[in-house]
């Protein structure tokens, strides 16, 4: 796909810029990419991460409580936050006359946040809403991004449940937030991505104006996350009182993909020739032939390809009727599997894939949203933007054989299996 | 945390900077998005064609929307609701010509997708592709509107399918919210069946669904809008070329009237066990060519539109009773609702109600400011321009526009609408349409936590 222009600069305390010009609407997106997410978070402070996320809106030294909702808003602009394993994303998308206001906003907040105690107080209600509304008080909360965690990793960084606890949630005080805030969101461990209708010049000098003096702080080291991959299979049962149908989730580890990029995209690819599409092979035979599941995933990343460094997961969940026993859809994918790995899959399977995966490419390049925070976080995660662009080529370049050695590396004897287990009754 | 040695600031210490508060920028002076070019056009088989060009990727979305109401008046004892159900989601599953593999496979080689869903309005057909493979995306369409098969294998299947689907969703607070809502507004109008009976589903025969499909899925009267890198002329033309097999008798059906919505106590819906209530409040609203819909656009985003709304800031900024708030109209072809959502903590759902109907009040008897008018407003022209500025963005909202009986020029015209509305009018629409007594509504939770405390509140109907 064309490679549209992109120009980055580091400002002298250390902040991170991606400009990417497309004059196509009159419409601009700002985000910033901060360098921690929940994976960072200490023990005893589950879902901190994401809390402080929300500690983010609520004010800074130029913008009382409200305001920079009704900045963003009165510019005719909209915004958001949110926190994923390895980073933390702030981002406005506006009409391009609110550049420098967006550029105002985002930077008034990382130069200085007013943490209160009122505002924590009432973000912590907040927060536990969030959790009730999507994990509590719903069927399959949770599945598979907080249950398949603990099964497949050990360490508390990779394990937890990155929505916290709630006895967690109501410890954490303002000075935890003080500290986190000093450690973690400097500007030398951040990325600002600007795109859409821009004119270069311009706002390079209005990023220096805004950003320039916010205070260098050290970037801080980044620990290492790496764990052994699982010895043989671990298997959890989980039981959901407001599930209907029994679910099962398999995880398994991936190349790094800052490492290993190419090596990743294999498995990528293999979750299209799996499950995308009513022609994909699991589709093909678990929902429509044998008609023993009802909602079939396959793919990297719990919450999507490319969004968490080493280490990650691939995933295969699946809903399934509850006359058949878990294990003769564990066993069916696993003949899959191993029909790949005897045989690369066709010409034309990967052919299918590749298509598909150019179009959606194009489709989040046309979302300015969504553009702007792929630009930000390939150049956050793997220190280059234009990886968003190159994926179509890259993901093209993936050969039937590497699809074949990903299937093979998807052992029984090396992954998690978590069985949602329906505990209601029927209604 | 660990606090060892301490090596970072007080949060007061953090905000607060030498140089202090800074003043916020000006806007800068807007660019106008660029004009439309666009063609729309009526097939002979009575088809209307929305073709608009906008390059930005090279791709292609498609949205076919077939009006598909059930003809009879009431539900009760129908089996539309059922049958249309099936047919969406066997569509697609063969045709004279190509089996479900082959359709998928041919869409996949051209970065295709193609979908069918049906609600009680409409049968909707939602696509996209390369730029290139138009052709192919418009073959398929055709071959599935002329000669879908209906295996009866994959109807056995779908059926059982849908049987465990619908199982999931009502397992879902905010679909037994929404099922209880509109029984609760329209009763056995087939507008409130958005999802058929296990046992209807149980009876529907491939026949079934062939019959429905000859008799219902009408090129007169639907409409299908494509949006991306095409000439609209051409692109046109050749939807004419590929469409032209696609025929019927008379024309597709469109929802048959529904009764005004009045103000009544809200209905307690026991959910047993709920950590959490779903608060949702109805009330009869106008549609978008009623010439007082801007002002009551920008009185519903000072309510509860948008996240700077008095709902928002009350309930979820001050006091910390809900993650997710929100008041927003809903349209059919005849007019419109104004719906309010909030999900709630048991403990606090009483309290919530409360101040959700004191907003309503004071939205009327303390009108929106000029402030809180220019907020909305700007909110409403700026997201208009960024919501539309996708191919998909466009595309879904010219067919949602266009099945209201409304086209481009509404959308391109709508800002100079915001534009002129005055607060006055604003406080007009607010007084009318918010009144708190306008609204009826029902709650999801667990009765015996929430029934002490609603009972104290009042307006509050327990089973």
């Amino acid at each position: 796909m064309a490679s549209p222009e992109l120009h980055r600069f580091t400002l002298p305390n250390g902040l991170r810029v991606v400009l990417a010009p497309d004059a196509s609407a009159p419409v601009v997106g700002v985000s910033v990419h901060y360098d921690v997410g929940f994976r960072s978070e200490p023990e005893g402070r589950t879902g901190f991460a994401h809390l402080f996320e929300h500690l983010m809106f609520q004010g800074s030294e130029s913008l009382e409580k409200l305001a920079h909702f009704r900045h963003v808003q009165s510019s005719g602009g909209t915004f958001n936050g949110s926190t994923h394993p390895d980073y933390t994303d702030y981002y406005q998308v506006l009409p391009s006359a609110a550049l420098e206001r967006a550029l105002f906003l985002e930077a008034d907040r990382m130069r200085a946040p007013k943490l209160t105690e009122e505002n924590l107080r009432n973000q912590i209600d907040v927060v536990k809403e969030e959790i009730r509304l999507n994990v509590l008080n719903r069927p399959y909360g949770g599945f598979p991004w907080i249950l398949l965690p603990p099964v497949l990793f050990k360490t508390f960084a990779n394990a937890h449940n990155g929505y916290g606890d709630f006895v967690d949630l109501e410890s954490a005080t303002v000075d935890d937030c003080a500290e986190f805030f000093d450690t973690y969101y400097s500007p030398s461990n951040a990325v600002l991505t600007v795109a859409g209708d821009l004119d270069v010049e311009t706002t390079k000098a209005l990023v220096e104006k805004h950003f320039g003096d916010v205070p260098a702080r050290p970037k801080p080291e980044r620990p290492s996350f790496a764990e052994p991959a699982p010895q043989g299979e671990v298997r959890h049962e989980h039981a959901d009182a407001l599930a209907p149908l029994p679910a099962i989730a398999i995880g398994y580890r991936v190349p790094d993909p800052v490492t290993d990029i190419d090596g990743y995209l294999a498995y990528l690819v293999l979750a299209g020739v799996l499950t995308d599409g009513d022609s994909s092979r699991l589709q093909q035979r678990l929902v429509h032939r044998e008609g023993i599941v009802i909602d079939l995933n396959a793919g990297c990343g719990l919450f999507g390809p490319l969004e968490a460094r080493d280490p990650d997961t691939f995933s295969i969940t699946a809903i399934h009727t509850p006359e058949v026993d878990a294990s003769r859809v564990v066993a069916a994918i696993d003949e899959e599997l191993q029909k790949l790995a005897q045989e690369p899959p066709s010409a034309e399977e990967l052919a299918k894939v590749t298509a598909r995966w150019v179009s959606t490419m194009h489709k989040e390049h046309d979302r300015l949203t969504n553009r702007t925070l792929g630009l930000g976080s390939a150049e956050l995660l793997f220190g280059r933007a234009e990886l968003i662009h190159e994926l179509p080529e890259r993901i093209a370049a993936v050969t039937v054989d590497e699809v074949s050695a990903a299937a093979k590396a998807l052992r029984p004897d090396s992954r998690a299996l978590l069985l949602v287990k329906p505990t209601g009754g029927t209604k | 945390m660990t606090a060892s040695a301490k090596t970072h600031r007080t949060a007061e210490e953090i905000g607060r900077t030498p140089a202090g508060p800074r003043p916020l920028p000006e806007l800068g002076a807007q660019k106008a998005a660029r004009e439309l070019s666009t063609v729309d056009e009526v097939l002979p088989n009575g088809l209307r064609v929305i073709a608009v060009r906008r390059d930005t990727v090279p791709m292609v979305e498609l949205r076919l929307r077939v009006p598909f109401a059930d003809p009879a008046g009431s539900s009760a004892g129908s089996q539309h609701s059922a049958v249309a159900e099936i047919l969406a989601n066997t569509v697609l599953t063969g045709t004279a010509s190509r089996s479900r593999v082959q359709i998928d496979t041919e869409l996949a080689l051209v970065g295709g997708e193609l979908d069918a869903v049906v609600d009680p309005e409409r049968l909707s057909f939602t696509g996209n592709a390369l730029a290139t493979g138009l052709d192919t995306v418009l073959d398929v369409l055709r071959d599935v509107l002329t000669s879908a098969s209906y295996p009866a294998d994959e109807v056995e299947r779908e059926r059982a399918r849908l049987v465990e689907r619908i199982a999931l969703a009502r397992s879902q607070p905010n679909v037994i919210a929404r099922e209880a809502l509109q029984t609760l507004l329209y009763g056995d109008h087939p507008y409130a069946k958005e999802m058929p009976e296990a046992d209807e589903v149980a009876v529907v025969t491939r026949d079934d669904v062939a019959a429905l499909h000859a008799k219902a899925l009408l090129p007169r009267g639907s409409v299908l809008v494509v949006v991306g890198d095409v000439e609209p002329a051409e692109a046109v033309a050749r939807i004419g070329q590929a469409l032209a097999s696609w025929q019927g008798d008379g024309e597709a059906v469109q929802l048959p009237p529904l009764p005004e919505v009045s103000g009544g106590d809200v209905k307690l819906v026991h959910r047993a066990g709920a950590v959490q209530s779903q608060i949702r409040l109805a009330a009869q609203a106008i549609p978008r060519t009623d010439e007082r819909y801007p002002a009551l656009q920008l009185a519903n985003l000072v309510y509860g539109g948008f996240f700077s709304s008095r709902l928002v800031e009350n309930i979820r900024e001050d006091k910390g009773y809900t993650y997710s708030a929100r008041s927003h109209p809903e349209f059919t072809i005849h007019g419109a609702t104004l719906l309010i959502d909030a999900d709630t903590a048991s403990d606090v759902t009483a309290a919530a109600l409360l101040e959700t109907r004191y907003e309503l009040a004071r939205l009327g008897l303390v009108p929106p400011t000029q402030s809180e008018v220019d907020v909305a407003r700007s909110y409403a022209i700026g997201t208009l321009l960024t919501s539309t500025s996708s191919q998909s963005g466009l595309a879904s909202f010219l067919v949602n526009l266009v099945g209201l009986g409304l086209g481009i020029d509404w959308l391109v015209a709508h800002p100079q609408r915001l534009q002129a509305v005055t607060v006055e009018q604003v406080a007009a629409a607010a007084l009318e349409f918010f009144a708190p007594g306008n609204f009826t509504g029902v709650l999801v939770g667990d009765a015996e936590q929430l029934e002490p405390k609603l009972s104290a509140l009042g307006g509050v109907a327990f089973q």
